[in-house]
């Protein structure tokens, strides 16, 4: 009994051993990167975009073409005629004869897409932030931020030169900006660090067991 | 209004309004009927307000355009780099690298503002026979660069130069495409790099592989944290707007009047918060959540 469970599970150990050994093995040979580029960083290049776009291919297949074209054609939804045409259509390009016709998906596509897009922004990025900056001008924050909107927004006016009291403004809403994106800049090194150091761990830790 | 542009700007932007106010609405925030459709979403009156707000300026521009002329439009830096660096890269016999990022698809304002630097640059490069490469994460994006970049060899009056661009779908997956564009300026060594559009964590992998490249490179997007990156790796960056003013201005003429109305736009704002600052320090009556709601 002991004898017919342990031999599955020394290969399934050999299996996670050569799943790492391949993972920390691909991971160097990104990392080979840095040194330039060479036929290891190429492999592993290759190997990436060949595998994501199978792997989004199949999700395509079954996340989209099966339950929302094939399945709803098989009991008889004919409306999905409509967006199985449509993008077809989208192939009219390689022939040079009929490639105009696929102007009409990707115009649709465009269009709505500019359409849903722009009243979300209008929402998100405009009202919404002078909303937050109005209400929150009863603090020492909100007064800084009120005082970085308004000098920031003369910094973006494109039809007036910059000079005098308004380019003043402007240089201040500048160093606002220039501030925020020093920030971001540490903040978000700080999180590839994290990454780089998960990366390190796998490799010494999981990989080599030197850790 | 007689004019064709003005005329233009107003059925367009009509179309909008109808579009927004017409938007049957599934989501009512007082969670009223759900059986009937209802055309007028009060919850969204602010939007419509703005919507409608924003026509008028583009219109009152188009008029004012045709009256007054064109906008004087201030220096951008980045924007006269990038005739420099197509000049430079024919000068040097090497390609230029021009993508629009992992974050955004043809719906983005920024990917077609991106479209519309892409359309000069190419223009450019089939002037000087210079080559260029697209790589693209999404399909749909390469078809739309493939055809900018062919009406912008034909306006250049060198339809045969568009052959020898190569405008591709690298892969869909976020970091597969920046491995595919690091590939491709390692090995191609672009004269210049355009990286305009939406990018997300990619940014700085396409930025630094740019600069460690020695090449030179023009950037430009509205993601506000890759913005940092853009600033410190590359040459000259446009931040956020000014990508849509380089667009315009690379556009020609009628493209201003966009940049005049979105000028108008911003002393309305300005004024907005002005007032509405002075409103709730005097009379304690707050603009915001009737703006947020």
């Amino acid at each position: 009994m002991a004898f017919t469970t342990s031999k599955p599970q020394v290969e399934s150990e050999a299996i996670v051993n050569w799943e790492l050994t391949i993972t920390a093995l691909l991971t160097l040979a990104i990392y080979s990167f840095l040194y330039g580029d060479n036929p290891f960083y190429r492999f592993a290049e290759h190997l990436l975009v060949g595998l994501s776009i199978g792997y989004s291919l199949v999700l395509t297949v079954g996340s989209i073409i099966m339950p929302k074209v094939v399945t709803p054609l098989a009991h008889g939804d004919f409306a999905a005629l409509v967006p199985l045409l449509l993008g077809g259509a989208m192939f009219l390009r390689l022939s040079t004869r009929l490639g105009r016709w696929s102007q009409i998906p990707m115009a649709l596509l465009i269009g709505a897409g500019a359409g849903a897009s722009i009243p979300a922004m209008l929402q998100a990025r405009v009202l919404k932030q002078m909303a937050s900056t109005i209400s929150g001008v009863g603090s020492v924050d909100g007064a800084i931020i009120l005082m970085g909107v308004l000098a920031t927004l003369t910094y973006f006016v494109f039809t007036r030169e910059q000079t005098g009291l308004w380019g003043k403004s402007a240089t201040v809403g500048r160093y606002f900006m220039m501030i925020f994106f020093g920030a971001t800049f540490a903040y978000t090194v700080m999180s590839r660090v994290a990454l780089l150091i998960g990366r390190l761990e796998f490799l010494l830790g999981d990989w080599l067991h030197t850790l | 209004m007689t004019c064709s542009l003005c005329r233009r700007f107003s059925i367009s932007a009509w179309l909008i309004v109808l579009g927004l106010a017409a938007n049957p609405s599934s989501a009512w925030a007082d969670g009223g009927p759900s059986t009937q459709t209802r055309w007028f979403n009060p919850e969204r009156t602010p939007e419509l307000v703005a919507t409608l707000v924003v026509v008028l300026a583009m219109i009152g521009a188009a008029i004012w355009t045709e009256r007054r002329g064109l906008p004087h439009i201030r220096r951008l830096a980045p924007l006269e780099a990038i005739d420099d660096a197509v000049g430079a890269a024919t000068e040097q016999g090497t390609p230029l690298l021009f993508t629009t990022g992992w974050g955004g698809d043809m719906g983005r304002p920024t990917t077609m503002a991106a479209m519309t630097v892409l359309s000069h640059v190419a223009g450019r490069a089939a002037e000087h026979n210079c080559p260029l490469v697209f790589p693209s994460h999404d399909p749909v994006v390469a078809s739309v660069a493939e055809d900018t970049i062919r009406q912008a060899a034909a306006r250049a009056g060198r339809p045969d130069w568009a052959h020898t661009a190569e405008a591709r779908f690298v892969s869909q997956s976020q970091f597969g495409y920046a491995a595919a564009v690091d590939g491709l300026i390692a090995r191609q060594r672009p004269g210049a790099v355009f990286l305009l559009g939406s990018f997300e964590g990619e940014a700085l992998v396409l930025a630094e592989a740019a600069h460690q490249s020695g090449t030179r490179t023009i950037s430009g997007t509205d993601s506000t944290i890759q913005l940092s990156f853009f600033l410190v790796a590359c040459d000259y960056t446009l931040i956020g707007e000014e990508l849509f003013i380089a667009a315009d201005v690379l556009s020609g003429g009628r493209a201003a009047v966009a940049v005049r109305a979105l000028d108008w736009l911003k002393y309305l704002i300005l004024l907005l918060l002005v007032a509405g600052v002075l409103l709730l320090v005097t009379t304690g009556r707050d603009l915001g959540p009737f703006l947020a709601r």
